[in-house]
């Protein structure tokens, strides 16, 4: 392997068996014997699951991961990104050396410590500085490595009064961050992370964004980070891969990996039927042929891109005062804007396409998922078509000077202050 | 970096390598703190604690000396040797072998929660409780003591043999823990199967009776035979050596011995053919 390298996975594909709908005995004597040859049946079913031979397009077969090729070189953050069920974790337990792969190959050069979940062995009975020897040696640590660095842990973790008290006495964060802090420590030369950032508060998980950066910032450290939080990929990355369907769909930039799953993936974020307009939502009045949303600056939508939203719409009736209606939603349910506009105003619709874009401008939408839905409407009084939540987006939070954080609020505006000193 | 570097293969066939011992030494100190934990929380919040290491087998031991000592008048072969002692010098290695046993074998079941999540030697896993259940048994010497000083009876120069058949218990029981848990994690019905299937054993080891009592029954082929069950020869061998007045069974001691390695070694070959599978499992 070349020496520049972290990570080499070649062709990796892994498969799952999957039990197919059991028949069942309608009659006594059938259940009879379908429970004498049950045993058989099972041991069968069993044994199978470790198979090594795959045969392409079988019914039972759930390909978790396929043909997955990609190579990392030293002191890259990846992010891999992907719907669930794109072969998210079965890439990172793969990797990890949890599973093994049904064909293709891995190749990585160095220690790896995988942290899939933090606080793995854990035990309640035992107290907080014993739970730090028995994870921290489970993650691969040695007891000489865990003594060196165990202030350290303890100062991280900030619970340094309870260091002595059985875990079970805990708070659930408590515990969170006992275990993250152990995982903060271990210093490997690849480490690979499965959404650990999704737990405790917001303070600790800055400090864990915090010492993340620190590992992969100068030290040479390879990262791979898993996540649905799409500003930390944005944060933490040099490179993503985006996974769909246990293929590799994408491999680029961070940013590009997350414009392409904004674009091609979340939530099917664009509605396009250009090709097929019958099969397009809507009635014999009106058909959307095309819902789309993109970034106004940039190519991902944040706080600071804003959005322009496009719809392409095939209109059947003639002569009406069209008119349509957008009702943007988050995922609070809480209706952000409702606001309608003319298409045509003087009564003369025509048959054929309409093409209507807007714009929201940046620093309006908070950071979050949104709905859109659309109604198309005639003469301000009957509705042609509804369609409800027709397209849906993610604004992510981005990281600045002033807005280290994500914040509360539908909205995040930029307001200008005036401040005058009044005197006493 | 200043570690030298080795790159490892992850591959469809990885883990057929029968024992990766300079990895199991980079993970000592994992298998210790396993043992810790097993060894710490067992008894916690416990009224008695760690008596309850001693009372277990001193219950048997009872038992046993009224049911088969007593009612069924069953004779040590040892001139002199009470039967409670005679009980006590095979109770306290059972325990030990079938306590390390079930619980190595139920090991991987109970700690599923562990292994899917994070990469170490599969193996210590069922070799924790071997050494965790060594500690009770530790303990449990101290009822050994105290019987065979109720009854004066003092161990005579064969007792430094007593290591011998201990490693035979221990490479049997880890060989059976291996089998049996990575068996288990498979197929559950080997847990249930384990439930009454190890107490079982124990009637045919000779714990109640003594192995020359086969000798003379069925003859010395079918006794040799009866020694490739590893317990004959860990169990007989354990006692001769507290015993005054007989010579070491040397000959069933080596049989049970390459018995025991037997299962020891498929053992492992097992586990590690199966251990890529555990996680899909599980």
């Amino acid at each position: 392997m070349d020496n520049s390298l972290a990570i080499k996975v070649d062709n990796l594909s892994k498969v799952y068996k999957i039990g197919l709908k059991e028949q069942k005995q309608e009659t006594l004597v059938g259940s009879i014997i379908d429970s004498i040859k049950k045993p058989i049946k099972n041991f069968r079913r069993i044994s199978r699951v470790r198979q090594s031979e795959i045969q392409q397009e079988n019914a039972d077969q759930f390909w978790a991961l396929k043909n997955v090729s990609f190579e990392l070189s030293k002191g890259e953050v990846l992010g891999v990104i992907g719907k669930n069920g794109a072969g998210k974790s079965t890439l990172l337990k793969l990797l990890s050396r949890i599973t093994y792969p049904s064909t293709g190959r891995i190749e990585s050069m160095g220690k790896i410590a995988s942290l899939l979940e933090v606080g793995t062995g854990f035990n309640p009975e035992l107290t907080g500085r014993e739970n730090i020897f028995l994870n921290g040696t489970i993650l691969g640590l040695s007891k000489k490595e865990i003594d060196e660095r165990f202030s350290e842990i303890v100062k991280f973790s900030g619970i340094e009064k309870f260091i002595e008290t059985p875990v079970k006495r805990y708070s659930s964060g408590m515990k969170v961050r006992l275990a993250f802090a152990v995982a903060a420590h271990l210093e490997p030369d690849i480490l690979i992370i499965d959404e650990v950032l999704a737990v405790g508060d917001a303070e600790f998980q800055r400090k864990c964004i915090g010492k993340m950066q620190e590992i992969s910032d100068g030290t040479g450290r390879t990262v791979l980070f898993v996540s649905h939080n799409m500003a930390a990929v944005k944060a933490l990355c040099t490179r993503g891969i985006v996974l769909k369907g246990g293929e590799k769909v994408f491999d680029g930039s961070q940013n590009a990996a997350i414009n392409y799953y904004q674009a091609h993936l979340d939530n099917a974020a664009n509605l396009d039927y250009i090709d097929d307009i019958s099969k397009a939502p809507g009635n014999e009045n009106v058909r959307i042929v095309n819902f789309s949303i993109k970034p106004l600056d940039g190519d991902i939508i944040s706080i600071k891109s804003g959005v322009r939203f496009e719809v392409l719409l095939y209109n059947f009736v003639l002569g009406a005062n069209l008119d349509i209606t957008y009702e943007l939603r988050n995922s609070e349910e809480i209706i952000v804007f409702h606001t309608g506009n003319y298409i045509t105003t003087t009564n003369n619709s025509r048959k054929g396409f309409y093409r209507i874009a807007s714009e929201i401008p940046s620093h309006l939408l908070n950071s979050g998922l949104y709905f859109f839905s659309i109604i198309v409407g005639q003469n301000q009084k009957t509705a042609l078509f509804k369609g409800r939540d027709m397209v849906s987006f993610e604004v992510i939070h981005e990281a600045s000077e002033n807005h280290t954080r994500e914040l509360p609020g539908v909205i995040s505006p930029i307001l200008s202050f005036n401040t005058i000193y009044q005197g006493e | 970096m200043s570690r030298k570097e080795k790159s490892i293969v992850i591959e469809p066939t990885t883990g057929s390598k029968i024992f990766n011992i300079e990895e199991l030494v980079r993970y000592k100190d994992l298998l210790y703190y396993m043992v810790l934990r097993d060894v710490t929380v067992l008894y916690k919040q416990t009224i008695l604690g760690f008596t309850w290491a001693v009372i277990t087998p001193l219950f048997q031991i009872i038992i046993f000396s009224v049911v088969f000592g007593y009612l069924a008048g069953i004779k040590p072969d040892v001139a002199g040797m009470p039967y409670p002692v005679f009980s006590s010098l095979a109770v306290i290695p059972w325990t030990y072998f079938s306590n390390s046993v079930s619980a190595s074998g139920s090991s991987l079941i109970n700690t599923s929660s562990i292994f899917t999540k994070v990469y170490f030697p599969r193996i210590i896993i069922p070799l924790t409780p071997i050494f965790s259940k060594f500690v009770d048994f530790l303990i449990s010497i101290i009822i050994l003591i105290g019987i065979m000083v109720y009854f004066k009876y003092l161990p005579g120069t064969n007792v430094v043999f007593v290591l011998i058949p201990l490693l035979i218990i221990i490479i049997t029981a880890s060989g059976m823990g291996f089998w049996l848990s990575a068996l288990a994690v498979q197929y559950r019905d080997f847990k249930f199967a384990m439930t009454f299937m190890i107490p079982l054993l124990m009637y045919i080891a000779p714990v109640t009776f003594p192995a020359t009592l086969v000798l003379e029954k069925f003859g010395s082929t079918l006794y040799h035979a009866y020694a490739l069950y590893p317990m004959v020869g860990a169990v007989e061998g354990f006692r001769t050596a507290f015993a005054v007045g007989k010579e070491m069974p040397w000959d069933i001691i080596t049989i049970s011995f390459l018995s025991s390695l037997i299962i020891f070694f498929t053992g492992i070959w097992y586990f590690r053919k199966m251990e890529k599978y555990f996680a899909d499992v599980a």
